[in-house]
């Protein structure tokens, strides 16, 4: 199996008014990456949510893939885990919340739960839509960091397969990686030249990721670099909102505690006020 | 810098430092006395500062020396700490200073010179009025001759009628007293309104001192004593340069010590940030301060000043700007003035002492009349109702309580206003601590992108603070506040100083995303502006900077120009691309209707419910005269949402490989596309490759960024579109 490639998909869905959204959504994505889908329904199976869920998949326009629905019970989050593991999913599609807001809807709360937990790549849909709204522009974090290459070489996949033509990589720099404090004009102009080299060097960073993709993807979608000096893991979701962008890309977090709740950092900013879709890559 | 530039213009600086002094001298005694410090006390303050903050400081044209915001609270120091004592009150408040300038030295090495940024605007303009008002009224019981006046503001501002009745008794000894102390007040006040160039040379405290000189020569003269009462007549010890007070520590462990110090500092840092600010905008090399560096001086200036009797050290403004007017270069004018000081009172010592309280009470009462004058109540007001009821809190709040509790209350005043103008806390309490700012170098463009969302007020300017100075004065940065709800007027203000520093510079502050906001507030969540800069209340019917610099380009091209046209939904509508829009509004629209041009600002939203998407942007309409193909033309990277668009092809231009391979032109019709395409359109296009083109056949609509373009950029749009349409008809 090739390792950018995804097989199994596994779509958790609830009765919410955006199950068709995201029903559809989901076989739109087996589609388009060729594989097989997996729906998997938190709760005790009945008949009224079976024909519904039937009458549901009955209404998609387009020939469907093949799927398969599993009913289980128990903790949604738990349920889905599991679900991913034994199906050897590649991708977990949600729908979640574009903020947070004090009615926390409970898909979303559950989203931010598998983001963390989940082995696969997750890819959360703040706006899924019953007709289909191309992806055509995406952003890529391209920050130093060891998963950055897989999440550069999966958006290029992933952006290909969508049809999307065009991929910002966003390389985040931290203010403190600039270390110099501006009080005057000198202090200025210096630290105006450090960032001119970190961003050389950060450049030639991402250049060197960027050789390493097939020449046919990097065809097929634009891409242009764009260093940000700010704040990481909040640059980047402020920066697909101020540019639009479809999908955000972005590497797994390492580590999650409750002290990252307290203290937001890189993933925490955008699970919690979602910019757009956002894909995270394991 | 070059170590002899301190030497350069040697002449100026000292000649500089000499007209400060001359107006430092006659400030530095009239305001140790209000303090209730004795009069040495104020001239080793500005000595102390003008020789210590001229060599460590961290500004380059700036005069230090005893502010007037200190008068109010050294003298509640003196007299609380002292319990009546004024000896005893005075060497306390010596350790308080000494202390407050610690404290100075720690927030300079803390870096704290961003403190007075979070304090909002109108509730600063409301303490230093309060300020003003304190001074103004205290002092003109002075100037009348009554020198021992007791009670609050308010019960003085009630006493004026019967003090002034009270003159009627008074004896011949006050009233000439008083007489200079009026005639002086009214020097401070007409001295701007006098031309003549003899007179304007010396500056107006000076003419006071000469008048008071004048009137004690002219008794000397006639061979008389000087009938000013003795009591009225400031007196310098003779010993003055050698007997020095020591603070007394002893108050220090109690807790009204430690709520003066606190205070003292407070004001005194808050002056002088403001001044040092204010200073920047004035200093002809266009340098920026070392704000933290000019503290720490301030603080170790402080410290010295508190050991050898002195006030606080502050860099003062009135005084900085006549040094800056008299071409000071460099802070060795600061030095000099201190040392002028010094030698006129060594020289002039017994003329000094034939000044009368009442002239130098006349220079205070002025002071404080500048700084709560009618016209800030009325710029207050034309800001905005709201910002004259915070500008009013706190002014009260503090003329009734304190210093602190005064602005305090200013600050919660101001945060009540506005949760109740957003009728929203969660917007304020769920986004306070997030991090709302984003800046990047536009690649294309090379200028800086400053992007704010959520809210930015007083409570959080200083992160997009931090950002703005990290970005070289001659560079452009736009600044986007399209998904920023909230923008309150402080935040404003001080964008409007970082509009004047960077112009200063050559470089240019553009704001946008604001236009709307008005709008927006008749929805009961959304968004609402406090518009903000002084006078566009009443003279520009709430424009925006931008709407103004609009309308000033559509005045100068002849073109028509309108805020909020009439609402034109089919406007977009059988355009390519934009057909599944829904326009919510057309604003700012220019246009030429006999070219066949406009330029609006349009905002739009995509999908519906949850997906929907909100777009603001610039588009410029081209009518076209003769019929065209249906096509889009677009650089490889502004490329979007087009893939879907049934029927269209990439057509390429083999003859122009370059063209072709920069370029996306698309089309139903490639032969029309191709006949249109002629050589010239081509190597304009090429030329101009950074628009984005969509043609429905009659009419082509241009697009550069997906938010609105700043008025350069609209200028450029409209260039383009001119030489396009002529370039297309022929």
């Amino acid at each position: 199996m090739h390792k950018n490639e995804y097989n199994t998909i596994v779509v958790g869905v609830a009765f919410s008014p955006n199950l068709k959204a995201n029903v559809f959504e989901a076989l739109r994505m087996s589609i388009l990456f060729d594989a097989s889908l997996v729906m998997v329904h938190v709760g005790e199976k009945s008949t009224t949510k079976e024909t519904a869920l039937q009458k549901i998949i009955a209404d998609f326009p387009q020939s469907l893939p093949k799927y398969t629905v599993l009913w289980k019970a128990g903790q949604p989050a738990e349920v889905l885990l599991n679900a991913c593991a034994d199906e050897h999913a590649d991708l977990l599609i949600l729908g979640a919340l574009q903020r947070e807001g004090l009615l926390k809807y409970y898909i979303g709360s559950v989203a931010r739960k598998l983001t963390r937990k989940c082995t696969c790549d997750v890819l959360l849909l703040i706006k899924p839509a019953v007709e289909r709204l191309p992806c055509s522009f995406a952003v890529v974090n391209g920050l130093a960091h060891e998963k950055t290459e897989a999440a550069i070489a999966r958006a290029f996949y992933v952006l290909h397969a969508l049809g999307a033509t065009r991929l910002t990589i966003v390389e985040e720099i931290s203010e403190d990686a600039v270390a110099v404090k501006v009080d005057d004009d000198r202090g200025l102009r210096k630290s105006t030249i450090v960032k001119e080299r970190i961003t050389l060097r950060e450049g030639s960073r991402v250049k060197k990721i960027l050789s390493q993709v097939p020449e046919k993807l990097k065809r097929a979608v634009a891409h242009d670099v764009q260093p940000i000096f700010g704040r990481r893991g909040y640059s980047i979701g402020h920066f697909a909102r101020v540019k639009r962008a479809d999908l955000l890309v972005l590497n797994a977090p390492q580590k999650h505690s409750v002290w990252d709740r307290l203290f937001p950092h890189d993933l925490e900013y955008i699970l919690s006020d979602l910019p757009t879709d956002v894909l995270i890559v394991r | 810098m070059v170590k002899s530039s301190v030497f350069a213009g040697l002449h100026r600086n000292i000649f500089a430092g000499f007209v400060v002094s001359l107006i430092a001298l006659p400030l530095a005694l009239g305001l140790a006395v209000a303090s209730g410090f004795p009069m040495v006390a104020g001239i080793v303050t500005a000595v102390v500062g003008g020789v210590l903050v001229s060599v460590f400081g961290g500004s380059h044209v700036t005069i230090t020396g005893p502010g007037y915001g200190l008068v109010v609270v050294l003298l509640s120091a003196v007299a609380v700490l002292g319990e009546g004592d004024m000896q005893a009150g005075y060497l306390y408040a010596l350790s308080a200073v000494v202390f407050s300038g610690g404290l100075l030295l720690i927030f300079g090495f803390l870096r704290f010179g961003a403190l007075s940024d979070f304090f909002p605007a109108s509730a600063i303009q409301g303490m230093l009025s309060a300020i003003g008002v304190t001074l103004l009224v205290k002092q003109f019981y002075v100037m009348l001759g009554d020198m021992k006046t007791k009670g609050t503001v308010l019960e003085l501002l009630a006493g004026i009628p019967d003090l002034i009745k009270s003159l009627s008794f008074a004896s011949p000894g006050q009233l000439y007293a008083v007489s200079i102390g009026v005639i002086s007040l009214l020097i401070m006040f007409f001295y701007s309104k006098i031309t003549n160039r003899v007179f304007r040379l010396i500056p107006a405290p000076m003419w006071v001192i000469l008048l008071a000189l004048g009137f004690d020569v002219y008794f000397a003269v006639l061979g008389g004593e000087n009938p000013i009462n003795n009591k009225l007549l400031i007196s310098l010890p003779n010993d003055m340069l050698t007997s020095v007070p020591s603070p007394d520590f002893s108050k220090w462990k109690e807790p009204v010590f430690w709520g003066i110090v606190l205070s003292v500092t407070l004001v005194s840092s808050i002056e002088s940030l403001l001044s040092i600010k204010a200073v920047d905008k004035l200093d002809p090399e266009k340098r920026r301060s070392n704000i933290n560096k000019d503290m720490r001086a301030l603080g170790i200036a402080t410290i010295v000043s508190g050991f050898l009797g002195g006030m606080n050290v502050g860099t003062v403004i009135s005084r900085s700007s006549v040094n800056v007017n008299n071409q000071a270069t460099n802070r060795s004018s600061n030095f000099f003035h201190a040392l002028f000081l010094l030698s006129f009172v060594i020289v002039f010592q017994d003329q000094l002492g034939k000044i009368p309280f009442t002239a130098l009470a006349a220079i205070l009462v002025y002071t404080g009349y500048k700084l709560t004058a009618p016209a800030i109540f009325v710029r207050m007001y034309q800001i905005g109702k709201e910002q004259l009821f915070i500008f009013l809190t706190t002014l009260v709040a503090t003329l009734i309580t304190d210093l602190i509790s005064g602005i305090l209350i200013g600050l919660l005043a101001t945060f009540v206003v506005h949760v109740v103008l957003n009728k929203a806390f969660w917007l304020f309490s769920r986004n306070l601590l997030k991090p709302n700012v984003l800046m990047y170098k536009e690649s294309e463009t090379q200028s800086y992108y400053v992007g704010v969302i959520h809210f930015c007020t007083f409570l959080n300017f200083y992160k997009l603070k931090s950002k703005l100075d990290k970005v070289p004065q001659s560079e452009k940065v736009v600044i986007d506040f399209s998904l920023c709800s909230f923008v309150d007027h402080t935040v404003q203000e001080s964008l409007h100083s970082y509009e004047e520093l960077f112009l200063r510079k050559g470089g240019v502050v553009e704001i946008i995303g604001l236009d709307v906001h008005q709008t927006d507030s008749s929805h009961p969540f959304a968004v609402r502006t406090l518009r903000p800069m002084q006078n566009l209340r009443v003279f520009g019917g709430g424009k925006t900077r931008r709407q103004q610099q609009l309308e000033a380009l559509a005045e100068q091209k002849g073109w028509s120009y309108k805020a909020s046209p009439k609402f034109q939904k089919h406007l977009l509508r059988d355009h390519l691309g934009y057909e599944t829009t829904a326009i919510e509004r057309v604003y700012n629209r220019l246009s030429n209707t006999s070219k066949g041009i406009s330029l609006f600002d349009v905002k739009y939203s995509e999908g519906v419910f949850i997906a929907k998407e909100s777009i603001q942007t610039t588009l410029l309409c081209v009518r076209l005269k003769n019929p065209a193909p249906v096509f889009s033309f677009d650089r490889e990277m502004l490329l979007e949402k087009l893939s879907h668009l049934a029927g269209f092809h990439d057509i390429d231009f083999p003859e122009y490989p370059a063209f072709s391979d920069d370029f996306y032109v698309r089309g139903n019709n490639p032969e029309k596309v191709h006949l249109f395409f002629t050589p010239e359109l081509i190597s304009f296009f090429s030329a101009y490759g950074f628009y984005h083109i969509m043609c429905n056949g009659k009419e082509l609509v241009v697009r550069q960024f997906l938010r609105p373009a700043t008025p350069a950029e609209a200028t450029a749009m409209i260039e383009f579109g001119l030489s396009l349409k002529k370039k297309i008809d022929e």
